[in-house]
């Protein structure tokens, strides 16, 4: 495997038009962030036949048309694509991305929009009331998204939430369900099965193909769960556009 | 210039290239299964090869053309037929009004691309006209067609189909293993192959797998020897791709396909080379398959040759219409 290492990241090909540029193998924001810095930068600097890049926990992946990278020196697509990377970040060192925004996500827990409240609540010794206020005091941020298209891997839970996924993923979980599983928070973006703990609901549409960007949430946003009650969901559920 | 859904088939999507571009956002790509066989279809009615083509799924659809068309078909010969008349595939033909395209017995292959000179007329979302059916967008109306569907023909933009004048096809819908063995699918290694066991790496590379009846265009998912990692490892999500082999905690490798998502979190064995997916794309629940490893050297050389064959029959059809 032809795989080479520049500093704090590595190139690795993943068949013969995807490459992979990873960084330290560890969910960390301080790494994550590198990782969102270099994928930004890829997006404002783009490189010839480049087609996707696709930043996720610890690594950017880069799909690209050889056909775009072919020449006549030797050289594979694979390995001027390598060059052009490391010409590139050897020049310039993309910045570290910190936070973007705040985004404050309302959501209505418990009940049968939260099916799980009361097993998690259990599950950690703690009241329904208690899992509520931590997890909505819970300083979250989006590390990825990804699993389908606007749903994001948050970051940032209260250690004392931390449980298991379901030990049978449900079939169906409707959209904006605001689950946890482990040390990480997300909301379902589409009706999709899933294996996490659904604790709420939010009114927020996550995805809308038609829009630009299609998702609500994007990458490095803080995120902060904003407790309403089940009369406000359906209030602000009736009036999205 | 509409063409009537009278029935829809198995699985009857409109597809192209993928949705590319937002994979960032979680959104997958989609796109035909066999590109080999959609990009072909396309240019012989004179299509750019990034316009939609339907791909039809083992039973196919009766279309009702309600106005003079040109289409083409490749990739699985699904028997395409006019009342008696059988209609050709891999050349472009011409349908008159009330001509009625249906479909009968499968005698090769899984997956069938009909083009229409002039493309389908949806509108793209995020670039593609393909359909994501777990998302409900994309293609038409974001499903699979449904009888009493009305699709409409676009206008082609340049020529004026004298494409149907081009002669027979030089070229091999070399996708589908006509008869005897079929050929070993080509893969180069994953990040993760140095993780699994010599066992683990002698039976890929040496037996058979097959293709289990849980496979659809999201992924494949196989049956053979357990494929074991020499110490367990914790994956973190990262990309993944159409042609991805992933091996899950229970050893059975999946093959992600079109509809894949974006990330995944297990460990990769390998990666089926571009030029192999088309064979995939068009092998059936049932079959059995083989891996060889190449390079990546390889893989890429071998994707860059096709390139350009799919440069020299874009030529050679240009060619044919010119002197018509």
């Amino acid at each position: 495997m032809t795989a080479s290492t520049r500093g704090d990241w590595c190139l690795q090909p993943m068949g013969d038009r995807c490459l992979i540029i990873a960084f330290e193998s560890r969910i960390d924001p301080a790494i994550n962030e590198r990782v969102r810095g270099l994928a930004d930068y890829l997006l404002a600097h783009p490189i010839d036949g480049v087609v996707d890049v696709v930043p996720a926990f610890t690594t950017v992946a880069l799909h690209y048309r050889p056909e775009a990278l072919a020449g006549e020196d030797g050289q594979s697509p694979y390995q001027r694509l390598c060059a052009a990377l490391e010409e590139m970040l050897a020049r310039d060192t993309p910045r570290s991305s910190g936070s973007k925004r705040r985004v404050d996500v309302p959501v209505c827990y418990g009940g049968e929009l939260g099916p799980d409240l009361a097993e998690v609540a259990l599950a950690c010794r703690l009241t329904p009331q208690q899992v509520i206020d931590l997890h909505a005091a819970s300083p979250h941020r989006v590390y990825m998204l990804g699993f389908a298209p606007g749903f994001p891997y948050l970051g940032g839970l209260d250690p004392r939430l931390q449980v298991p996924r379901r030990a049978t993923p449900r079939t169906k979980v409707p959209a904006g369900s605001v689950a946890i599983a482990r040390d990480q928070s997300s909301i379902y973006s589409l009706e999709t099965p899933g294996g996490w703990n659904v604790i709420g609901r939010t009114p927020l549409r996550l995805f809308t193909p038609e829009a630009q960007p299609p998702c609500l949430l994007a990458a490095g946003d803080d995120v902060r769960f904003v407790p309403i009650t089940r009369e406000q969901y359906d209030a602000e559920y009736r009036g999205r556009s | 210039m509409t063409i009537r859904v009278i029935k829809p088939g198995a699985l009857s999507t409109l597809q192209d290239l993928g949705r590319v571009g937002y994979q960032r956002y979680g959104v997958i790509v989609d796109g035909a299964m066999d590109e080999w066989a959609h990009r072909l279809a396309n240019l012989l009615v004179g299509n750019p090869e990034t316009e939609a083509t339907l791909e039809i799924t083992l039973i196919g659809p009766r279309l009702a053309f309600e106005a003079t068309a040109v289409i083409a078909i490749c990739g699985a010969d699904l028997s395409p037929h006019i009342g008696d008349r059988e209609v050709p595939m891999e050349r472009p033909v011409v349908l008159r009004p009330g001509n009625v395209l249906e479909f009968g017995r499968r005698r090769a292959g899984c997956r069938a691309y009909l083009a229409v000179r002039g493309g389908y007329d949806v509108a793209p979302v995020m670039g593609s006209k393909s359909t994501y059916l777990r998302g409900g967008f994309g293609g038409y109306q974001g499903r699979a067609l449904r009888a009493g569907d009305v699709v409409g023909i676009g206008a082609a933009k340049s020529g004026d189909g004298a494409l149907f004048a081009a002669p027979s096809p030089p070229w091999p819908s070399r996708a589908i293993a006509t008869a005897g063995r079929q050929p070993p699918i080509r893969v180069v290694e994953g990040a993760q192959w140095p993780l699994f066991s010599d066992d683990a790496q002698r039976a890929f590379a040496n037996t058979e797998f097959k293709l289990t009846p849980h496979s659809d265009r999201m992924g494949y998912r196989l049956e053979g020897t357990k494929l074991v990692l020499r110490d367990p490892i914790e994956m973190i999500s990262e990309g993944v791709s159409f042609g991805t082999i992933q091996v899950p905690p229970d050893g059975n490798p999946i093959i992600l396909m079109a509809d894949c998502q974006t990330t995944g979190g297990y460990p990769k064995i390998a990666q089926v080379a571009s030029v192999d997916l088309p064979v995939l794309a068009q092998m059936m629940p049932g079959q059995t398959m083989r891996f060889e490893l190449i390079s990546l050297d390889v893989a890429q050389r071998l994707y860059l040759d096709r390139e350009r064959e799919f440069r020299r029959i874009r030529e050679s059809t240009a060619q044919c219409s010119r002197e018509s």
